[in-house]
């Protein structure tokens, strides 16, 4: 019998549409994938799911029996368990406390800890996991913590997990370990909904897929039986080949005077000796894992932490950052991988927070030119192509991708000679992606100087005229030319990288 | 974009509900100062004449300026428990200045001047202190201030071996008791503080700066905005403050009690910032909202005095009050 099945859903919200005629089915032991741009509807199809939202119109069956959640915990109890991109655990308790957080096994009133241990290690271990569950949460890397959280949810009985966005703090070893626990899941008949941006793992993991646009679900396909080409050309609604093939065209040649030369950079355990240069007109990577050090070496450049050793040249002379506001006053600019923690401001609308960095310069005896400053902030929003209701309008408000530009315009307005970007494409649908990467292209073709760092080894490729991988807070290998590819990464990536333990 | 409000990831489910609740969040308080004032016209006698508004205006100065203060620590993500007794160190410190007691004075003159510029100063230094504290060890405000507020009340009480100091000195108390074209010095005082902090927050790189680092401290650091420079400069802005506001309330009572100055302001101007309607979480101040808050809070006491409840009572209702506005600002964050 179909495990879930969600016909003629329909959901507005004061009086917009979400959902038009949505429909999602899976089977028991099957894996299904669902895209959509950002906006397509998958969220508002899942919350109903999950009992979150309550639907207007259409019917919902798990195991044939019509349900009607009024809240996620009573789709809990129905078996329904959801795993979000930001973990919901609790860092500083053990890994056995997470997993019965709010039903722990009791005696006489207590705790029964020994039997929570053991049930802990119990479940983790269905999914070939040995830690030790008595040690904090927060000592494990992040697929150990995302097995914890698998773990919490299997832990209620689940015939249902969905996972949204599971893999986006994942590196591709740890995604490994993710893929071998939903096959465990598969094989006990447990449905599994899976939500990526990353359509590569669709393909690994998913037997169908199903695929949402402007709120209706336009087809379910097998995912053997439609390329890549063809979903994303279904989400986006239009061919996508032209942007993708600008892309691709030749990496950035002739580059100029260095903007920044680190040498033997170090800080604490996670950068040990990094060095690597970045020329004007040129897109330099750091490549690596997760843990490798690469958002580390990034914030040393930028002034964010302080180095314990090492030597950074800018435009020929010595410079120690203390401050990020001396490294923006010497022409750098920063976007940092977590746009909500530390991009947005979120209450403050898009001219501010397109031109918090700009704003001294925009400043006569303290107070602000506001005309200036709205000024600077449509002529981004009008180049970067920003879709948004009012440049007044909170950032909050946008959509990621338009965040991502605001932020990226951030800086552009300063006039940069470096712009340091970290996951520049993280949580953006596939069409502002396109865009962000073009435009990234495009600057580093005006001359100015871009280090990036990205986990797409694609975006990688597509851009970066040089790569410098790091593995374990090292610089293992430089890539230019021929050998920036796919194979070329992953081998040096490698090479160096020695099997570790869950710490990390 | 519409794309957006669609995927609901801007908890669109209870948007009329959150927009009520926004819009009570910044109308609230307005209309629970009409409710009052109506509710006295009806319910007190005597309430429509210029005795009651004198003294209840007079009596909000001090919450006023001092909450003034407390609305930027608290835009800039702090809070400031000292104001109570830096009110004290003022108040206390003032007449010691003019009376000589401290040194020795060329003429009189000098001394009201200087009575009235180095409380400030040297609240605003304490205040300065807070801020250090805050910046430099990361030390969370409410415990970063509160050494102040346990230690200020102490050392005003040494200064004067906690005595009560009275005196006369029609030239100093101007602050509490003079009047220019029969408007009261301090509402002047008042009024123009308001003004000036409302004008800061909204179009001065320094309030926008504030907001940013209120709103997301990370962020705003890695956006280049002097995050500790604007700290430091927002504790010592609420001790200059609460030491004007501590003037003022010596000046009108004619005497300077370091056991009773300033005591319990903390939590006045706290209330009133949270009744006027600026978010306690940091990123917003509403400087307006923050008077006519103070107002409330008055209002209800006057109120309740004025109909036979008891004081005690009346801090009940304050605690009430509070909690409404904590309550309504969570609803229109929603969850």
């Amino acid at each position: 019998m179909t495990l879930v099945s969600m016909r003629g859903v329909t959901k507005a919200f004061s009086g917009v549409p979400a959902l038009i005629d949505a429909s999602l089915e899976i089977e028991p032991g099957e894996v299904m994938a669902l895209v959509g741009q950002n906006g397509a509807g998958k969220s508002t199809l899942i919350k109903i799911l999950t009992g979150a939202y309550r639907r207007d119109a259409g019917t919902v069956t798990l195991s044939g029996r019509e349900v009607d959640f009024a809240s996620p915990g009573a789709a809990q109890d129905a078996g329904i368990s959801t795993i979000y991109q930001e973990i919901n655990l609790v860092p500083h308790r053990t890994v056995a406390e997470n997993i019965f957080l709010g039903r722990e096994p009791k005696r006489w009133g207590m705790i029964d800890i020994g039997r929570m241990n053991r049930e802990a290690e119990a479940a983790l271990a269905r999914f070939g996991i040995t830690v030790d569950v008595r040690t904090p949460l927060s000592g494990f890397n992040a697929a150990t913590r995302q097995m914890v959280a698998i773990a919490r949810a299997m832990a209620r009985e689940a015939r249902l997990v969905i996972m949204d966005e599971a893999t986006s703090s994942l590196d591709e070893r740890e995604v490994a370990t993710l893929f071998q626990t939903i096959r465990t899941l598969k094989a006990q008949g447990v449905g599994v909904l899976f939500v990526s941006h990353r359509l590569d793992e669709l393909y690994a993991v998913c037997d169908r897929v199903t695929v949402m646009r402007d709120g209706r679900t336009i087809g379910v396909h097998a995912m053997n039986a439609v390329s890549k080409m063809d979903l994303v050309t279904a989400m986006l609604g239009r061919a996508l080949a032209a942007a993708e093939r600008d892309l691709s065209a030749s990496h950035g040649q002739g580059a100029g005077a260095p903007v920044v030369e680190a040498a033997h950079l170090a800080a604490g355990r996670r950068v040990r000796d990094v060095s690597v240069a970045v020329r004007e007109g040129e897109v330099v990577a750091l490549a690596g894992l997760l843990g490798s050090g690469r958002t580390e070496t990034a914030r040393l450049l930028f002034g964010a932490d302080r180095p314990d050793g090492g030597r950074l040249t800018v435009g020929g002379e010595e410079r120690q950052f203390r401050e990020p506001a001396e490294a923006i006053a010497a022409g750098f600019g920063f976007c940092s991988e977590d746009r909500k923690v530390e991009g947005i401001i979120p209450d403050m609308s898009v001219v501010e927070n397109l031109t918090l960095a700009l704003m001294p310069r925009l400043t006569k005896a303290g107070v602000i030119d506001r005309a200036a400053q709205r000024d600077v902030a449509e002529t981004f929003i009008r180049k970067l192509g920003v879709k948004l209701a009012s440049p007044d309008q909170k950032i909050r408000e946008l959509s990621g991708g338009n965040q991502q530009k605001v932020l990226l315009a951030r800086w552009l307005a300063m006039n940069p000679k470096l712009l340091i970007v970290d996951e520049p494409t993280r949580g953006i649908d596939v069409g502002a992606k396109a865009e962000i990467l073009k435009l990234i292209r495009d600057l580093s073709g005006q001359g100015l100087g871009v280090l990036m760092i990205s986990s797409e080894l694609e975006e990688v490729i597509s851009l970066a005229s040089r790569v410098v991988v790091l593995s374990d807070g090292r610089d293992v290998a430089e890539l230019s030319g021929e050998a920036i590819s796919e194979h070329g990464m992953m081998a040096a990536m490698a090479a160096d990288a020695e099997p570790r333990s869950g710490h990390g | 974009m519409v794309d957006q409000t669609i995927d609901g990831k801007t908890g669109a489910p209870k948007r009329t509900s959150r927009s009520l609740a926004a819009a009570a969040q910044r109308y609230g308080v307005v209309v629970a100062l009409l409710a009052l004032i109506l509710f006295n016209i009806a319910a007190t006698p005597n309430f429509l004449t210029w005795q009651t508004l004198n003294v209840n205006l007079t009596q909000v100065c001090a919450i006023v300026i001092v909450a003034v203060g407390m609305t930027l620590v608290i835009a800039a993500g702090g809070i400031d428990l000292s104001v109570g007794s830096l009110m004290a160190i003022a108040g206390t410190l003032a007449p010691l200045i003019f009376t000589g007691a401290l040194f020795h004075l060329p003429t009189t003159a000098v001394g009201i001047g200087l009575a009235f510029v180095l409380p400030v100063i040297a609240a605003a230094i304490l205040g300065l202190f807070n801020g250090w504290l805050v910046t430099a060890f990361r030390i969370q405000p409410i415990v970063a201030t509160l050494v102040l507020f346990i230690a200020g009340r102490g050392i005003a009480q040494v200064m004067t071996n906690g005595n009560l100091q009275v005196f006369k000195e029609p030239a100093f108390q101007v602050i509490g008791l003079g009047r220019i074209a029969g408007i009261p010095v301090q509402v002047i005082l008042m009024a123009i503080i308001v003004a000036a902090a409302a004008f800061v927050v909204r179009r001065t790189l320094f309030g926008r700066q504030l907001l940013a680092v209120g709103g997301n401290p990370r962020a705003a650091r890695l956006a280049g905005v002097p995050a500790r420079r604007v700290t430091l400069a927002v504790y010592g802005i609420s001790g200059a403050l609460a030491g004007l506001a501590g003037l003022v309330v010596v000046a009108r009572n004619g005497a300077s009690d370091a056991n009773l100055v300033g005591l319990g302001m903390e939590l006045d101007a706290i209330a009133a910032v949270a009744v006027g309607g600026t978010l306690l979480t940091g990123g917003r101040a509403f400087v307006v909202g923050t008077l006519l808050g103070a107002m409330v809070i008055q209002l209800v006491r006057y109120t309740l005095l004025a109909n036979g409840v008891p004081d005690a009572a009346a801090l009940v209702v304050k605690a009430g009050l509070i909690i409404l506005a904590v309550w309504i600002q969570q609803q229109a964050k929603g969850e």
